[in-house]
């Protein structure tokens, strides 16, 4: 697998050759045409957004409004509102400056009902702030997926209390929702598509996935730690979701910790530990339905890291998923000989592939502690160790090792989540 | 009844208009304002804070306003700046080594955006001319230059505020300009290439995407003067005494205390075009003050795990450091710094970018500094030892 990821141009090269893509990173579709869009209420919109003081409800009636510069805004308690996610339409095609469209620094921050459209950069930036909620926004480049894309959808980090829901991301470049150096997360009820990375939780404390539906993204749903940052992430549950043909080649920028991630994988957590994945439906992710990997497999090297960083994913609890189809046809050369090697022409490879790291200075006698365990528990799932450490020289199915149980996670409350819109 | 009354002046002053610039309809003279310190809301015009304002052809300092430089500027399009700081009567700032110097309640700290122009040229026709001090003497020659916009830092009782003034066609007044806009530029080499770009001032939000240092607060801050910025020479007019170092200079006009008796231990970074000074202190100087405000270990880039900031090392400065949240910004490379390879660096892609979502800084430049990037570039040309 490691070579697989490593080798990954050239894994996206044979994806698109090979398979049935529509072209290079990219699909066709029509931007939406704003040549009747409303020019002159970005003035007033920023202006009142410079003007903002907490408890203002900023109201944006339906309409199509052409914004050239990023909106921003820096009051703490402040409501931005549509009248719906397909009738308040702010649309950056004509973007000249800015790395966001809507870029906010302050707590307490509502924004809803309303859609984000053809942003240079990311979307929605939410830097810092605690209790941050975005109910019903539509993030979209509609032109369809491309590598010219921005990168993120809607991008909360360093906030604390954040809720996303009832929100759409479509065809960013890195992941359509992302939620970064956190705590305290609910994304839910959302739905990600025909993005590298559909929803994607990094380097963030206590995380809620659910009720979401990731579909026709390269990977549907992420749970990684990156090297380098102010804070470790551990603690997400990812249940109750429907994570369906992520098979999108992967059209991410090289460089980025999601160009690493194979097209047709469902679920996947690297270097992140004490997750939880349960009761998700997971279908037809053509690579595998679950990856759990290290940053090791993924271009990582003891330079590239502050000595105390922790590659291994560790305390992964895999339960009560339904799976179905999948790892029939894994993303690049590599992955595709290990399959047909081990499975044959007609197989597939199993619902879980492991990566196989681990840290070995951690182990008791020969053992992982139980609370750093991989435990995939149900009987009817497999689970591949791809002998990454070794090289790769022995993939092995071994999937009665991982026959075990975790402690079940609290679920993260706080009470702008207290509802469920 | 304001406007009928400017009109008035205009008529009057036409006859004996001199020191405009050819084309350019001449522009009333005001009454000079002392410089003041305004403790609430957002004055409609520049001229009210008495900092710097027109007078007879030139933009003069106010009596008792210092102007200064920094060793390395941040680069903002190839525009001048013409810097100034000013304390109310009996205060001063207290000196202090790693950050800004510690201003008082009434500090009026003043930077203009300026352009050299030719004789006769349209508004939009501006130089590309950092060879010349056009603020040399002291004041600025409106025949020789276009101003572009003015911004305001104030230190007030609950914290600084940026108050920016945008100034107009006829250059004879700076006004509000809270929301920001863009100018449509075209800036001209002395080889006579012209590069079409739309220079961006900033909506006060913004400002604090800059000076807004620490994000784990709201208060925004000066960033350029800080005791390494602005340990330099600079040329004084004869009234203010010469040639001197600024940190001398504030410490005698009185605005500033504690300055260490020698300054031979106080630190000064280098600046990034002195071909004397050594590479490292350069780039590491430019590095510093175009990017460390947010790329410090509690800047708003915080998020991105990178600092630029003048003791940073290993992979916090970049080297063999996997980028987190770049998108489209690390040009398909894999490293922030690769030691050695410029060409594989996201550090350099970035310099050498011109679209929001892949250049940095995020704002503030829509052309690209060559020299600068020629500068990092040969300095990552040099570092030592490789990312595998």
């Amino acid at each position: 697998m490691a070579n697989a990821v490593k080798g990954l141009a050239l894994s996206v090269v044979l994806a698109v050759s090979l398979a049935a893509c529509s072209g290079a990173g990219e699909s066709e579709q029509t931007l939406r045409d704003i040549s009747e869009a409303n020019t002159e209420f970005q003035l007033t919109l920023q202006e009142q957004l410079l003007d903002a003081k907490p408890g203002d409800v900023i109201t944006i009636p339906a309409g199509v409004y052409a914004f050239d510069r990023t909106l921003s805004l820096k009051a703490d308690g402040v409501t931005i509102r549509g009248e719906g996610k397909d009738k308040t339409i702010l649309s950056w095609q004509n973007q000249k400056a800015g790395a966001e469209g809507i870029l906010v620094t302050g707590n307490d921050f509502t924004i809803e009902d309303l859609a984000i459209e053809d942003t240079t950069g990311d979307g929605l930036k939410v830097n810092g702030g605690t209790n941050i909620a975005i109910r019903n926004v539509r993030v979209e480049w509609t032109g369809g997926y491309s590598t010219d894309n921005g990168a993120y959808g809607l991008y909360p980090v360093q906030t604390e209390n954040v809720l996303i829901e009832g929100s759409v991301a479509i065809g960013a470049s890195d992941a359509g929702i992302y939620v970064g150096q956190s705590q305290n997360i609910i994304v839910r009820n959302n739905r990600a598509e025909y993005n590298v990375a559909g929803i994607e939780i990094e380097n963030s404390i206590n995380a809620d996935v659910y009720g979401n539906t990731a579909t026709n993204n390269t990977g549907g749903i992420l749970v990684f730690n990156m090297p380098n940052l102010p804070q470790r992430g551990y603690g997400t549950r990812v249940f109750d979701n429907d994570v369906n043909a992520n098979n999108t080649e992967n059209f991410g920028h090289e460089g980025t910790a999601v160009a690493s991630v194979p097209a047709g994988t469902g679920i996947i957590v690297n270097s992140n530990d004490d997750v939880e994945i349960f009761g998700n439906r997971v279908a037809d992710n053509n690579t595998a339905n679950v990856i759990i990997s290290s940053l090791q497999s993924t271009g990582f090297s003891d330079e590239a890291a502050q000595a105390s960083f922790d590659p291994y994913p560790e305390g992964i609890w895999v339960y009560d998923n339904t799976f179905s189809g999948g790892g029939a046809s894994p993303d690049g050369a590599d992955l595709m000989t290990l399959k047909t090697a081990l499975f044959g022409i007609d197989g597939s490879l199993p619902d879980v592939l492991f990566d196989g790291y681990v840290d070995a200075a951690k182990l008791v006698d020969g053992t992982m502690p139980d609370a750093l365990r991989i435990c995939v528990t149900d009987e009817n799932v497999d689970v591949l160790n791809a002998d990454g450490p070794g090289g790769f020289a022995a993939p092995r199915v071994e999937s009665e090792k991982y026959r075990c149980r975790l402690t079940p996670r609290d679920p993260v409350t706080f009470a702008l989540a207290e509802t469920e819109s | 009844m304001r406007g009928a009354l400017f009109a008035a002046l205009a008529t009057l002053l036409s006859l004996s208009a001199c020191g405009e610039r050819e084309g350019t309809a001449p522009v009333p003279d005001l009454p000079l304002i002392a410089a003041n310190y305004i403790d609430a809301g957002n004055p409609e015009t520049l001229r009210e804070w008495g900092q710097v304002q027109r007078s007879g052809g030139e933009l003069v300092l106010s009596e008792g306003v210092l102007p200064y430089d920094l060793n390395t500027p941040l680069f903002s399009d190839y525009a001048h700046k013409l810097r100034t700081v000013w304390m109310p009567a009996g205060t001063s700032a207290q000196y202090r080594e790693g950050e800004v110097l510690d201003f008082p309640v009434g500090t009026v700290i003043t930077k203009t955006f300026y352009y050299p122009v030719s004789d006769g040229a349209d508004a939009d026709e501006v130089l590309l001319d950092t060879a010349t001090d056009f603020a040399a003497s002291g004041k600025l020659q409106l025949s020789e230059v276009r101003l572009i916009e003015t911004r305001v830092l104030v230190h007030r009782e609950a914290g600084w505020e940026a108050i920016p003034y945008r100034w107009n066609d006829d250059q004879s007044e700076a006004t509000l300009n809270r929301i920001g806009g863009i100018i449509p530029l075209n800036l001209t080499t002395a080889e006579s290439e012209s590069e079409p770009f739309d220079y961006v001032i900033p909506n006060v939000n913004e400002c604090a995407s800059c000076h807004g240092t620490n994000s784990n607060e709201a208060a925004i801050h000066p960033i350029g003067p800080k005791v390494r910025h602005l340990n330099r020479d600079f040329a004084y007019s004869k009234t203010l005494g010469g040639a001197r170092n600024q940190i001398e200079q504030l410490s005698r006009v009185g605005f500033l205390t504690g300055v260490p008796v020698d300054l031979d231990g106080v630190p000064n970074n280098a600046r990034w075009d002195d071909v004397d000074a050594a590479l490292d202190a350069r780039a590491r100087a430019y590095l510093d003050i175009n990017c460390s405000h947010c790329h410090s270990p509690v800047g708003p880039a915080d998020t991105s795990g990178l600092s630029l900031e003048p003791d940073a090392s290993g992979p916090a400065l970049g080297t063999c450091k996997l980028p987190i949240a770049a998108g489209a910004g690390t040009g398909n490379r894999r490293w922030g710094i690769r030691p050695g390879h410029p060409d594989d660096s996201i550090l350099i892609y970035r310099m050498e970018a011109k679209e929001g979502d892949k250049m940095m800084p995020e704002i503030g430049r829509a052309t690209v500094h060559a020299e600068g990037v020629a500068l990092v570039r040969q300095w990552v040309e040099t570092l030592e030892g490789d990312c595998s």
